[in-house]
């Protein structure tokens, strides 16, 4: 484990002294390249949609996503498949990745076991993902804006995550 | 000129998503050289133009139609073998006009358009214009000077792409100055 890694550990129990998970949230992102976002999502149960510290968790989530993507890279280079399964775990919080041809690497956070949910979610987002790339006014690693590809994530969310 | 027996189909045939890909590729090209739609616009008109005026005679020779008695024969031409030769879609005539010298071409299915999506900003860009190029350029190397635009379109909303052409003079030959 890397000092940063360590660090972003005792910060992240630090905060849970102060407020508590339920379970049923996803935080998806779309890693490019440069180990910058491209794209985020996340999927909370209705209960916890108007958490008002949800921009806290937004940043740790971000925390966390970052310091996982050592494990991805190391664990992409051991499998054929691009589905990754779980590659870390931090706390009470599950990492799932997905590693596309092309090296982006889709990170999912989430606190309850959902491998298959995950798994097809992930490949419909891939086969998304591929039709967002053909656009020629889109440059990879670019944040993606379309809203065409928002409802399309939301959509697969819905339909696997938060059933 | 003399006309070829029609050849069979070029077997060197290149994959749709190949030339959607390289359309796409040159037109975001031009719109980070030019960034002002209008430009962009008038470019793709002109790259139309230039391949209209080389594609007639291709089509010419492979097709092996005769003149056309009048506009409406050049519309049924133009969407039922020229368009089908090109890019494999066949688009509807409609919308004549009372005088008969306007008609619409609808296309459903664009091999151009596969996949893209316009970037915010940039509403004005025609990124099918190159077409409207092409038949103004084909058309007249037969003689025929046409305006054509692009009233509707995919990318924009619309649910057919929609190019309107309009017969404005037929062309004479010009004797080139010094004959007789």
């Amino acid at each position: 484990m890397t000092a940063v890694h360590i660090l972003y550990k005792t910060f992240y129990s630090l905060y849970r002294l102060i407020c508590s998970m339920s379970g049923g949230s996803y935080y998806f992102v779309i890693v490019g390249h440069h180990d910058n976002p491209v794209f985020e999502m996340d999927f909370m149960p209705s209960a916890k949609a108007n958490d008002p510290k949800r921009e806290d968790h937004r940043h740790l989530n971000q925390f966390i996503a970052h310091a996982s993507l050592d494990l991805v890279d190391e664990q992409m280079w051991t499998t054929n498949n691009m589905y990754l399964k779980m590659v870390d775990k931090f706390n009470e919080w599950f990492v799932s990745a997905f590693v596309t041809a092309s090296r982006m690497r889709f990170v999912m956070l989430h606190d309850e076991k959902n491998e298959d949910g995950i798994k097809n979610f992930f490949q419909e987002i891939y086969e998304t993902y591929v039709k967002h790339s053909m656009n020629p006014f889109y440059e990879i690693n670019t944040p993606i804006k379309s809203a065409n590809f928002e409802r399309k994530v939301q959509f697969y969310g819905r339909k696997y995550l938060t059933t | 000129m003399s006309r070829q027996t029609a050849r069979p189909t070029d077997s060197r045939k290149v994959s749709a998503e190949l030339f959607t890909l390289t359309y796409g590729a040159l037109v975001s090209q031009l719109l980070k050289d030019y960034e002002n739609d209008d430009d962009v616009n008038k470019q793709l008109e002109k790259i139309g133009y230039n391949i209209g005026i080389r594609a007639i005679e291709d089509f010419l020779a492979r097709s092996n139609v005769t003149r056309c008695n009048d506009f409406r024969e050049t519309a049924d031409v133009i969407s039922k073998i020229a368009f089908k030769m090109f890019l494999g879609i066949s688009p509807a005539v409609t919308n004549w006009s009372p005088a008969g010298d306007e008609f619409s071409l609808l296309i459903e299915n664009n091999p151009l358009t596969d996949f893209v999506e316009l970037p915010e900003g940039h509403n004005k860009l025609n990124y099918s214009c190159v077409l409207c190029g092409a038949l103004k350029g084909a058309l007249e190397m037969v003689q025929l000077e046409v305006d054509v635009k692009i009233v509707q379109d995919q990318l924009k909303g619309d649910n057919v792409t929609e190019l309107r052409v309009k017969f404005i003079k037929r062309l004479e030959d010009a004797i080139p100055a010094g004959e007789d």
